[in-house]
C-alpha cells in the first residue's frame, strides 16, 4: 500500500498512473479487481473520480488503454486530466461484484465526511456489504471517528473487513466483535473460518480465532433455533385466535340448540364486510378519523352478523329442531345464498380493507423475527372476546338462562324460561361472535364472499378437539389446533400438515370419544 | 370384505333364530320379508329397460344427425351423467335413508373410483401424448421418469376396475372403522367426512401426489382398445351405466329388505335400543357405509370415460353436500327417490347455468332450505301424500 503511495507520489498533481488504470479497459475482472483496490488504497481526488466515473457508467476506455471520464459531451483521461476525444472508446465494463465493490468504496470515501449524518448513512450501507477491500478506507475513518455511536458501529464494520487480516490477534478481536452482533447474517462472515479446505487443514490457521468463531456461529444458531421457536409459537398463536373467534360462537349454538351451522363461516364473512362498508363510510365522510374506524367496525359487524343469525333462526332454523342433519343442509344452503347474495351486492373480487395506521407495521422482538402489529391486536381482541362471551355467559341473566337450556331443556321449560326465545338470542349472540371473528379477520387476510368457506371446516374441528358447550374446551380447542398446525407446517407443508391435524383428530377421538362428544344433561338418546 | 364376513358372522348370531322358527311354521311376529319389487314394479322396470335398451342404439347410431330424434353427443352425456349421479344418490341413501349415517363425503368415494379408471385411461393413451412419452403427460411435465408404484399394472382395464372397487371400499373401512368404533354420529360425522374429503381434496390438488395435480386426468383417448368419442363406445359406456344404474337400485333394494337391511333400519331408528338387544352395530354400519362408498366408485368410474375430464374439484365438500341434496329432494330411505332427486336437481342446474348462472346458487340454496322445511319426504313423500289423498276420496 505503503508502495502504491510512494510510487505514486513523483507524479504530484496526477497521483494516477497509467499502469494504475490500464487494467480496467482490458477484460479480465480478476485485473479490473486488482485495480479497483488499489484506487480505494489511494484513494485521493483523481482516485475518487475514477470510481465515481465507473459507478455511473460514465467511465470509456479506449484501445490503447487509457481510461476516459466521460462529462457531458467532453472526455478527460483519467490519469493526465486532459481532455482528449472520446473516439471510439466504448464503455468500461463491470460486473455485479465490481459494481457493488465500487459502490462500496464510494461509501467508503464518504467516511471521512465532516457531516454526520452523511457518515451515519455510509456506514449503514457499508454494514450491509462490507466488501474487504474498504478496510484501508475504515481504518482510517476509525482512528478519526469521535462521536462514539458511530465508533461502535464502526468498530464492527472494520471487524467485518478485518475478518482475514494478516495479524491473528486482529482476527480474534474482529470474530469477537463480528460475533457480538447478534446478527444472523453474520453466520455467512463466521462460516468460512471454520471450514476445512480440500487438504484438510483449517481454512484459519490460528486455533484462538476458530475457537471464537465456531462460538459465535454457536450463538447465532442458538438465536435462529428460539426465534424459529417463538415464531412458529407466535403463528400458531394467532392462527389459533382466529379459529377460536370462528369457533367460539359454533361452539354455542351447537351446545344450545344442537345445530351445526353451515352457514356459520358467512357470519364471519359478512362480518368481515360489514368492516369493510364501515371503512368506506370513513374514508368518504371522515377521512381525519379513519385510524379509529375499527371502534365502530367492531360494533357494526357483531350487529350486522347477529341480525342475519337472528332472521335465521326465526325463519328456518326454529321449524327444524330435533332434526339435526336437515338443518346442516338447510344452513348449508343459506350459506350458498348469502355468498351469492354478497357476490351481487359487492362483486366476485376481494375487496380492499385497511389496515389503520397504528396496526400497521410490527414489533422487532429476535433479530429475525418481528410480530405485527395486526396479528398481536387480533390475538388481544380474540382473548377480550372470550372475557365478554364468559362474562355473558356465566354473569348476566341470558347467560345463566342459556346454560340452563343447555342443561336441561325441558326441565328449564318447566320452570319458566321461554327456551324459544333464549335460542334466538343464544343464536344471534353465536353470530355475533362470528361477525366480530369477521372483523378481525379482514384486518390480515383478503376479504372476498369465499371468506367464511376457508375457515369452517378448521373451526368445525377446534369445537371437536375441545368439545362442546364450555368456553375453556374451544379456547384449548383453538389455540391447540393453530399451534398444532404450525408446529407442523415447517415440516411437512400446509396441505399435509391439515391431513396430519384431521388424523390426529380423528385418533384423539378414539382416545376421548365420551368426553368430547357427549352432551352433558339431556344428551341420552332414544 | 371383513366387514361382510364379519357382518355375516353378527348377523348369524343375533338375526338366525327368526328364520328357523319360520321354517318350522313357528312365527315371532316377525312381518314377511317384502318383495324385491311388486308385480307392477317389475313391469314398469322391464318396459324402460327395453325402451332404454333399443331407443337409446337407435337413437344415436340409426338416426341421422339431422333427424330431431337423433341423441346427440351432449344428450347423451348429459344423460350418462345424471345416471352417474343416481347412481351415487343411490349409494348415500343407502346410509343415510337406511343407517341414518349423513356422508358429506361420498363424493370423495366418487372421485376416488374415478381416479381409479383415470389411471387407466391415462396410461391408454399411450404415446399419443403431447410428448410422445411412456408416461401420462403430467408426469413428463413434472420431470418424472418412472411411473410411481402406485400407477404399477393400471394399464390393464381389469386391474383398474378392481381398483375402483377396492379402493373406494379400503378407504371406506378404514375410516368407517376408527369413527363407527368411536361411536361418532350424528352431526359430528358428517362434519368428520366433511374434513375428510377436504383432506382428501387438498392431498390431489399437490402435484406431487402424482394425481396430475390441478388438471387432473383429461384428453383420454380410447377405453378397452375403442376409440372412446365414437359414438358406438359411447352408446355402451351409456348402457352399462344405465344397467349398473338397474342392478345398483336392485342390489341395494335386497340389501334393505334383507334381515340385514332390518337391523340396519334399527341402528338409524334407535342404536342404543338395538344395542340393549344385543346387537353389535358396528359390522352392519361398516358394511352398508363400504357398500355404500363402493357403489360411490362405481358411479365415478362410470362417470370419469363419459365426461372425459377428472379432477380434484370433484371431492370438493361442496359437491358432497349437493349429493345429499339429491337424495333429500327425491325422498330419504325410498332408494327411487334419490333416483328421481339426482335427475330432477341436475336437470334444474342444467337449465339453470345455461340460461340464468348467476341465480342457480340462488335456486339450489332455496333447495337446500326448503325442502327440509316444506317437503320433508322429498318428492316422493309428495307423490305418496297425493295418492294417499285420492285413496281416501
Amino acid at each position: 500500500m505503503a508502495l502504491v503511495l510512494f510510487a505514486g507520489a513523483p507524479l504530484a498533481a496526477f497521483a494516477l498512473s497509467p499502469a494504475d488504470v490500464a487494467p480496467l479497459a482490458g477484460d479480465d475482472f480478476d485485473a479490473k479487481s486488482a485495480a479497483i483496490d488499489k484506487l480505494i488504497a489511494n484513494h485521493d481526488k483523481e482516485s475518487m473520480a475514477v470510481l465515481k466515473a465507473l459507478s455511473d457508467d460514465s467511465a470509456l476506455a479506449t484501445d490503447s488503454g487509457a481510461v476516459l471520464l466521460q462529462d457531458g459531451d467532453t472526455a478527460k483521461d483519467a490519469v493526465t486530466g486532459k481532455t482528449v476525444a472520446a473516439g471510439d472508446a466504448q464503455p468500461v465494463t463491470l460486473n455485479n461484484l465490481l459494481r457493488s465493490k465500487v459502490a462500496g468504496a464510494l461509501s467508503g470515501l464518504q467516511l471521512d465526511s465532516p457531516d454526520r449524518a452523511t457518515r451515519e448513512a455510509a456506514i449503514t450501507s457499508l454494514l450491509q456489504n462490507p466488501d474487504p477491500s474498504i478496510k484501508p478506507l475504515v481504518d482510517a475513518a476509525r482512528a478519526k471517528e469521535t462521536d462514539p455511536a458511530l465508533k461502535k458501529r464502526l468498530d464492527t464494520l472494520w471487524a467485518m473487513t478485518a475478518l482475514h487480516d494478516t495479524d491473528p490477534a486482529k482476527r480474534l478481536e474482529a470474530v469477537q466483535l463480528v460475533a457480538a452482533r447478534h446478527d444472523l447474517d453474520m453466520n455467512e462472515l463466521l462460516r468460512p473460518l471454520v471450514a476445512k479446505k480440500p487438504d484438510g487443514t483449517f481454512v484459519e490457521a490460528d486455533d484462538r480465532v476458530r475457537a471464537a468463531a465456531q462460538s459465535g456461529i454457536d450463538e447465532l444458531d442458538a438465536i435462529q433455533r428460539r426465534s424459529q421457536i417463538a415464531g412458529t409459537l407466535f403463528a400458531g398463536l394467532s392462527l389459533g385466535s382466529v379459529l377460536l373467534l370462528a369457533a367460539l360462537g359454533l361452539a354455542i349454538t351447537y351446545g344450545l340448540i344442537g345445530v351445526i351451522n353451515m352457514a356459520h363461516g358467512e357470519f364471519l364473512m359478512i362480518g368481515a364486510y360489514a368492516t369493510y362498508v364501515v371503512q368506506n363510510l370513513f374514508q368518504r365522510f371522515a377521512p381525519g378519523a379513519f385510524d379509529w374506524y375499527p371502534l365502530l367496525a367492531v360494533p357494526a359487524s357483531f350487529a350486522a352478523a347477529g341480525l342475519v343469525g337472528i332472521v335465521l333462526e326465526r325463519l328456518v332454523l326454529k321449524h327444524l329442531y330435533g332434526r339435526p342433519l336437515e338443518t346442516l343442509l338447510t344452513t348449508f344452503g343459506v350459506s350458498l345464498i348469502l355468498i351469492q347474495a354478497t357476490r351481487m351486492l359487492f362483486g366476485a373480487q376481494n375487496v380492499q380493507v385497511v389496515n389503520p395506521a397504528w396496526m400497521s407495521g410490527g414489533v422487532t422482538v429476535l433479530p429475525n423475527l418481528i410480530l405485527p402489529y395486526n396479528r398481536l391486536a387480533i390475538l388481544a381482541f380474540s382473548l377480550i372476546v372470550v372475557g365478554i362471551a364468559w362474562a355473558v355467559l356465566t354473569k348476566t341473566r341470558l347467560g345463566l338462562f342459556v346454560r340452563a337450556v343447555t342443561q336441561n331443556r325441558r326441565m328449564a321449560a318447566c320452570v319458566g324460561v321461554k327456551t324459544a326465545r333464549v335460542d334466538s338470542y343464544a343464536f344471534a349472540f353465536g353470530a355475533g361472535i362470528a361477525g366480530l371473528g369477521g372483523c378481525a379477520l379482514s384486518q390480515i387476510g383478503n376479504v372476498g364472499p369465499d371468506l367464511g368457506q376457508s375457515y369452517i371446516i378448521d373451526s368445525f374441528m377446534a369445537v371437536v378437539l375441545g368439545g362442546v358447550g364450555q368456553l375453556a374446551g374451544t379456547v384449548i380447542g383453538g389455540f391447540g389446533l393453530g399451534l398444532v398446525s404450525k408446529a407442523i407446517e415447517p415440516f411437512w407443508g400446509a396441505v399435509l400438515a391439515k391431513i396430519a391435524v384431521l388424523v390426529l383428530i380423528v385418533l384423539f377421538i378414539q382416545k376421548r370419544p365420551q368426553g368430547m362428544f357427549a352432551l352433558k344433561g339431556r344428551s341420552a338418546e332414544a | 370384505m371383513t366387514s361382510a364376513t364379519s357382518s355375516a358372522h353378527v348377523g348369524a348370531g343375533g338375526g338366525d333364530l327368526p328364520g328357523r322358527d319360520a321354517q318350522s311354521g313357528f312365527a315371532l311376529g316377525l312381518p314377511p320379508r317384502p318383495a324385491l319389487l311388486s308385480r307392477r314394479a317389475w313391469l314398469a322396470l322391464i318396459a324402460l329397460i327395453i325402451v332404454f335398451g333399443l331407443g337409446v342404439p337407435f337413437a344415436t347410431l340409426v338416426v341421422p344427425e339431422t333427424s330431431a330424434l337423433h341423441l346427440s353427443a351432449y344428450a347423451m352425456t348429459i344423460t350418462g351423467k345424471f345416471m352417474c349421479y343416481a347412481i351415487a344418490a343411490l349409494a348415500l341413501d343407502l346410509v343415510w335413508g337406511y343407517c341414518g349415517i349423513l356422508s358429506l363425503g361420498h363424493a370423495l368415494f366418487f372421485a376416488l373410483g374415478g381416479y381409479a379408471i383415470g389411471m387407466y385411461l391415462m396410461r391408454a393413451i399411450g404415446h399419443e401424448g403431447k410428448y410422445g412419452s411412456d408416461l401420462p403427460d403430467f408426469m413428463v411435465f413434472l420431470d418424472w421418469h418412472q411411473l410411481p408404484w402406485y400407477w404399477q399394472g393400471t394399464q390393464h382395464l381389469g386391474y383398474a376396475l378392481l381398483l375402483v372397487v377396492l379402493v373406494p371400499a379400503v378407504v371406506a373401512w378404514v375410516f368407517g372403522f376408527f369413527t363407527f368404533r368411536s361411536r361418532v354420529k350424528g352431526v359430528y360425522l358428517s362434519i368428520i367426512t366433511q374434513a375428510m374429503t377436504f383432506a382428501a381434496m387438498l392431498l390431489f390438488y399437490r402435484n406431487e401426489t402424482g394425481f396430475g395435480g390441478n388438471n387432473g386426468f383429461t384428453d383420454f383417448k380410447r377405453i378397452g382398445g375403442f376409440p372412446i368419442t365414437h359414438p358406438g363406445t359411447r352408446t355402451a359406456v351409456l348402457l352399462i351405466t344405465f344397467a349398473v344404474l338397474i342392478l345398483a337400485f336392485l342390489g341395494a333394494r335386497a340389501i334393505v329388505t334383507s334381515k340385514l337391511g332390518r337391523v340396519v333400519t334399527a341402528v338409524r331408528d334407535g342404536e342404543t335400543r338395538l344395542m340393549f338387544l344385543g346387537y353389535s352395530p358396528l359390522a352392519y354400519k361398516l358394511f352398508v357405509w363400504t357398500v355404500s362408498a363402493v357403489l360411490c366408485g362405481i358411479a365415478g368410474a362410470l362417470y370419469v370415460p363419459q365426461v372425459g375430464i377428472i379432477n380434484p374439484g370433484e371431492m370438493s365438500p361442496g359437491n358432497s353436500i349437493e349429493m345429499a341434496i339429491w337424495v333429500a329432494v327425491g325422498g330419504r330411505g325410498t332408494l327411487i327417490g334419490p333416483i328421481i332427486g339426482a335427475f330432477a336437481v341436475n336437470g334444474a342446474k342444467s337449465f339453470f347455468t345455461a340460461n340464468f348462472p348467476e341465480y342457480w346458487l340462488f335456486f339450489l340454496g332455496l333447495i337446500f332450505v326448503l325442502v327440509p322445511l316444506l317437503l320433508p319426504n322429498g318428492i316422493m313423500g309428495l307423490i305418496e301424500l297425493m295418492t294417499r289423498k285420492r285413496n281416501r276420496s
